[in-house]
């Protein structure tokens, strides 16, 4: 069993002829159903119909997300441990081609950025390498795991995928989340823009936040890189994907995160335009697609767009980001792997979601 | 349009199932069963009272239904494997209706037990469907078991309060895909309707009819509700509400 | 001799086989299952069975049920 098989059986589905079908009275309909969506309905509301309706839209999932999480933000924020990478991505920055520094935190480091991070109060935080086996193989982000332990209390990682044992041996060791982006869902374009290393295992890929649930990992947090290709289609396999893997792993938390791609070192023009109404569409329909399904924005989008999301479906928000290596203490950090637009502080990003009306949380849970 | 009700291996003519308990008389059964237009048929399993003069129930029951004996009076997985059992003996096909109740306050069934005799009876080969208590892990349980569908309570046995349980039959019918066949409770002809117009696959309905004014012709109204409900329900329904614009609109500033 | 015959001690006829028992009591054979010694039997082996002292006997038939 594999998601791939639900993404092939949509392989020859008429995206367009669907999209020109679809009608006002399905997204009123659709907004006030009271019960689960089936894939198609949620299909409707990226249409190009439904973005009239994002009024209605964001009402409902304002209330659902009440309902499901109440007036919560939880704060966390990235730690790149290693930027060393053998992939061939043309979107990255951290693209094995790309001459930037190369850095690897040593243990010392790890250790600095960690108090330095949690002295913000920030009690969750995910941990990113690049993919390198060599320069930062699992026993690698073992140790700096053990060493976070001691400051936080949820550690999710992003980093390349692993097999499952090795996904059991990180949750033994105090991960409970893992994020994993997709990148791009359709087979082809995901061919053409991972051109060499690891990565351009399609599949592989794909299955590894399965192979994450099946280890018994807490959270899985997935996404597509908005603007790689056609967004109403990547956003559609999103969702099914985190469907597919609540439906299958029903006491794992899926989440989804809605990274939009942003100026980066390299010189890749994404195909795709995603305008802000196009994200805020995407974010509306996963909420009312999968009301329970936790989401992230991360500090790729501005201050003011993340603001006004606060509300809408947003569950999640990281502060103080850096994505240079050892980008929250050392003078010596590594180049990013794209840029910041929210350079918002932590006690600014609380500020703010207080002034909203919502509380900014910082620990969710102890494991013990 | 193709709208088959298949159950087991069996494709099943109506979507409406009908008990044959609490009837003043046995004679009007096979008019009620006509005028219902049902296939499946529920009875029970008894033991002989050789003072009396008993009559054979299956003369009541036209050729053409599919009998479904139930496994009322046990209080446990063991008493509904060795009822099921005999229920097969007497050579009626291999439908079987479990129902393990040790409450008898209210009659609710004890799904634990419920699933413990699907798993038996699933792997003798049985088509098995379980009556339960509206609950989703139990229906998961129940359809890993091998359960051909399941039957939700709507209300309990005999009180004719209609769909009670609604918001728990609707996850049901949302996240099973086996049929979901809401049994019990099922006051009026109106409540099998919305029973169907939720997605139900079928209902069964026992003390409505048996106990109505009229019988024979309470059992063509069922028959006209769950054919209405059921239409309704492949039509698509949806309310039509119009929204009307907030005065602080939450994507304004999108503009 | 006696049997047990649905829970009820009954009176029967020594060296009587199962499907005299049944003729006797009037009963339609496609209408009943029997469960004998706590084993279901089917109907064609009711001929070859001869009742002891003590048997446990259970008669059953289908009842109007829900």
């Amino acid at each position: 069993m594999s998601f791939y098989e639900r993404y092939m059986e949509y392989k020859n589905f008429d995206f367009e002829g669907f999209f020109d079908r679809v009608t006002d009275r399905d997204i009123i309909n659709i907004i006030n159903k009271d019960r689960r969506l089936s894939e198609l309905e949620f299909l409707m509301l990226l249409s190009q119909k439904a973005a009239k309706y994002l009024e209605p839209m964001a009402q409902k999932a304002k209330k659902l997300t009440l309902q499901n999480f109440g007036k919560v933000i939880l704060l966390y924020t990235p730690m790149y441990l290693a930027n060393y990478c053998v992939n061939q991505c043309v979107y990255c920055g951290f693209n094995i081609t790309n001459s930037i520094k190369r850095k690897k935190l040593t243990l010392e480091e790890v250790e600095k950025e960690a108090r330095a991070i949690s002295s913000t109060g920030l009690r969750h935080i995910l941990i990113l390498t690049g993919e390198s086996r060599k320069e930062s193989p699992v026993g690698y982000i073992k140790d700096c795991v053990k060493i976070l332990r001691r400051y936080f209390r949820s550690i999710a990682i992003e980093v390349y995928p692993l097999y499952e044992n090795e996904y059991a041996e990180l949750v033994e060791e105090g991960v409970d989340g893992i994020t994993i982006y997709q990148e791009v869902y359709d087979e082809e374009k995901y061919k053409a823009l991972h051109l060499k290393g690891p990565k351009r295992n399609y599949i592989y890929r794909l299955d590894a936040p399965e192979r994450a649930c099946r280890a018994s990992m807490r959270n899985v947090n997935i996404g597509a890189l908005l603007g790689l290709h056609d967004w109403r289609t990547e956003a559609f396999y999103t969702g099914l994907h985190a469907d597919y893997l609540q439906n299958n792993y029903t006491d794992v938390e899926i989440s989804i995160s809605l990274p939009r791609i942003r100026p980066h070192f390299g010189s890749f023009i994404p195909d795709c335009i995603v305008e802000d109404r196009d994200l805020v569409q995407i974010m509306l329909s996963y909420r009312l697609f999968m009301p329970r399904a936790g989401i992230t924005i991360s500090t790729r989008e501005s201050e003011k767009l993340r603001n006004n999301l606060i509300g809408l479906g947003v569950t999640k928000m990281s502060a103080a980001s850096s994505t240079q290596v050892g980008g929250h203490t050392l003078c010596d950090k590594s180049d990013g792997q794209f840029d910041i637009n929210d350079r918002r502080g932590v006690e600014e990003m609380r500020q703010m979601i207080y002034s909203k009306g919502y509380q900014p949380v910082f620990k969710d849970w102890q494991a013990i | 349009m193709d709208d088959k009700l298949i159950i087991g291996d069996r494709e099943i003519t109506s979507r409406l199932f009908i008990g044959t308990g609490k009837f003043p008389a046995n004679r009007i059964i096979p008019d009620v069963v006509r005028m219902s237009g049902a296939q499946v048929v529920t009875v029970a399993l008894r033991r002989i009272d050789f003072d009396s003069d008993d009559e054979n129930m299956l003369k009541y029951i036209p050729k053409d239904c599919i009998l479904m004996p139930n496994t009322s009076g046990a209080r446990n997985a063991e008493e509904a494997v060795r009822i099921a059992r005999l229920a097969r003996a007497l050579g009626c096909g291999n439908f079987i209706k479990i129902e393990v109740i040790s409450d008898n306050r209210y009659l609710l069934p004890d799904n634990m037990e419920t699933v413990r005799a699907t798993e038996i009876l699933a792997r003798e080969g049985f088509t098995v469907l379980p009556y339960m208590s509206p609950d989703l892990m139990d229906a998961r349980r129940l359809k890993d078991a091998g359960a051909a569908a399941v039957m939700p309570l709507g209300a309990p046995i005999g009180t004719n309060k209609g769909l009670k349980t609604r918001e728990m039959i609707k996850i049901l019918i949302d996240e099973i895909d086996i049929p979901v066949i809401v049994d019990a409770g099922i006051g009026k002809p109106s409540d099998a309707c919305e029973a169907m117009e939720l997605g139900a696959a079928a209902v069964l309905v026992n003390t409505a009819i048996a106990t109505a004014g009229d019988p024979a012709v309470m059992a063509e109204a069922f028959a006209k509700a769950v054919i209405a409900g059921r239409k309704a329900f492949l039509s698509g329904m949806g309310p039509v509400k119009e929204y009307a614009e907030a005065s602080s609109p939450l994507t304004g500033f999108l503009a | 001799m006696f049997i047990t015959l649905n829970g009820k001690q009954t009176e029967v006829n020594d060296g009587i086989s199962l499907t005299q028992l049944i003729r006797s009591k009037g009963l339609e054979p496609e209408s009943i299952v029997i469960e004998y010694n706590r084993s279901i039997l089917q109907r064609e082996e009711w001929e070859s069975v001869v009742l002891k002292e003590n048997d446990k006997l259970e008669v059953l038939r289908f009842v109007g049920g829900g």
